[in-house]
């Protein structure tokens, strides 16, 4: 079966090294990759409402001197007449060379892959998985610290449906001396299986708290996470719980000279606009980060398809 | 149905009590056009209670579903009166006996997509969906 990505653990950390080495360079010679998936196509399939994500796979594609064909919306597609997921893949692998997908239901991406022929890329399965935001994620982390060991990570916000926290949280256990400060809501803690089967069975100190600032001074890096409305069943809990916490100049007053602020984005308003211009945030260079580490592993699924 | 004198069939022993009813579900016996006995609470030695299924037909038993169900149960097939006792392992995969009651999972609407379910814990039994990852209803 040909190699598709649906988790951030489907690739070693050997891989995940190369990954990065790749986009590294890609930063330093972006001319050198101009033309890399020339005369390729990468289809879009996204049947879930996104921006970013799309366009970050489309622009990585343009970057590679590749050419995208679309669907953005399930409403125009086959879909909305009950055609499956995989009859979708394998009419789109006769067109196509490439497929990244965001779909609403878990394990969406997994069928496609199977069904595919050729590589896919899970791009958001509903709350289960995003590996291309994580790579995103560790991009960033290690441009920042040059590490991902001996770190003190905050993960704030809503850690209970948030997918990018839990696959962040998984790719972060497979290095040494990693710490996590788990800052939520008593309502959107991590779930118990995510500390069970994760954090204590490999061995990782955590804490739980609800109080961000307590541990500011402690942190090196502070992943935000906003408090997704499409999460929720119940509106009421919603509202509730949107505001829970929001990161202020003044709550920065004791954390570290270095510290790292990360967000998967779109941010509503968990964080405020004035720290933007604060050397600290890293949530606009993560977006790019994002975009290279699409682009690295597009070139590494398509190398291993012989496509390219 | 004598359920003493079986000659050719199955009889699926220690099952822990309780338990005889949804093994007899999940292996849908009850599609069986053939005599099949479930004896609920049956006094034992080394389990205090127990049940019994026994299937008076040489028919193929999922071994599969018994061992999801329970593990320690015993089977016994019995051709022309003779018994060949069979050990359970807790499958690594299984395939088509359970669903996946994840709302948000893929295989509620994939309408002919097979439900699979991996055991990630064997230790504690756990088995998860491939697709959405959610755990299996724990039948301990």
């Amino acid at each position: 079966m040909v190699r598709s990505v649906i988790d951030v653990l489907d690739l070693s950390t050997k891989e995940l090294e190369e990954i990065i080495a790749v986009a590294q360079d890609i930063i330093a010679k972006p001319d050198d990759y101009a033309d890399a998936c020339k005369r390729k196509k990468l289809a879009t399939l996204f049947f879930e409402p996104s921006t970013r994500t799309r366009l970050s796979f489309e622009a990585a594609m343009y970057e590679l001197g590749g050419n995208v064909i679309s669907v953005s919306s399930a409403d125009s597609s086959s879909a909305m007449k009950g055609e499956s997921v995989a009859d979708t893949v394998k009419t789109v692998s006769c067109y196509a060379d490439i497929i990244a997908m965001r779909h609403p239901k878990e394990g969406a991406a997994l069928v496609a892959s199977k069904a595919a022929g050729i590589p896919v890329i899970n791009a958001g399965d509903g709350g289960h998985c995003h590996p291309t935001q994580t790579l995103a994620d560790l991009l960033t982390i290690y441009r920042e610290k040059g590490r991902f060991s001996d770190l003190t990570v905050g993960l704030c916000g809503d850690l209970k449906f948030g997918r990018t926290v839990h696959s962040l949280i998984n790719a972060l256990t497979r290095y040494n001396n990693v710490r996590f400060v788990l800052i939520s809501p008593e309502e959107l803690k991590v779930p118990s299986y995510v500390k069970r089967d994760v954090l204590k069975e490999k061995g990782y100190s955590y804490i739980q708290t609800t109080n961000l600032e307590s541990y500011m001074p402690e942190l090196d890096i502070l992943y935000m996470t906003r408090v997704q409305r499409e999460r929720f069943f119940n509106e009421e809990d919603y509202l509730r719980l949107k505001d829970s916490y929001i990161l202020t100049p003044d709550k920065l007053k004791n954390a570290k000279k270095d510290l790292s602020i990360l967000h998967p984005l779109p941010r509503v308003n968990e964080i405020a606009v004035a720290i933007d211009d604060d050397p600290r945030a890293c949530y606009f260079k993560q977006v790019k980060n994002g975009k290279y580490m699409r682009m690295s592993l597009i070139l590494k699924l398509l190398k291993e398809a012989g496509r390219i | 149905m004598n359920i003493d004198a079986i000659r050719n069939g199955i009889v699926i022993d220690h099952i822990k009590a309780g338990m005889g009813m949804r093994l007899y579900d999940l292996l849908h016996l009850d599609k069986l056009d053939v005599s099949v006995a479930i004896i609920k609470n049956v006094s034992s030695r080394k389990m205090g209670k127990k049940d019994i299924i026994k299937i008076d037909a040489d028919i193929p038993v999922d071994l599969d579903i018994v061992a999801y169900v329970d593990p320690d149960a015993t089977i016994n097939i019995i051709k022309d009166g003779n018994v060949e006792k069979r050990t359970l392992h807790l499958p690594e995969r299984l395939v088509g006996a359970i669903r996946c009651k994840n709302p948000r999972c893929i295989t509620t609407t994939e309408q002919e997509l097979e439900h699979v379910f991996k055991l990630t814990d064997r230790q504690n039994k756990v088995y998860r969906c491939i697709y959405c990852e959610t755990k299996a209803e724990n039948l301990k």
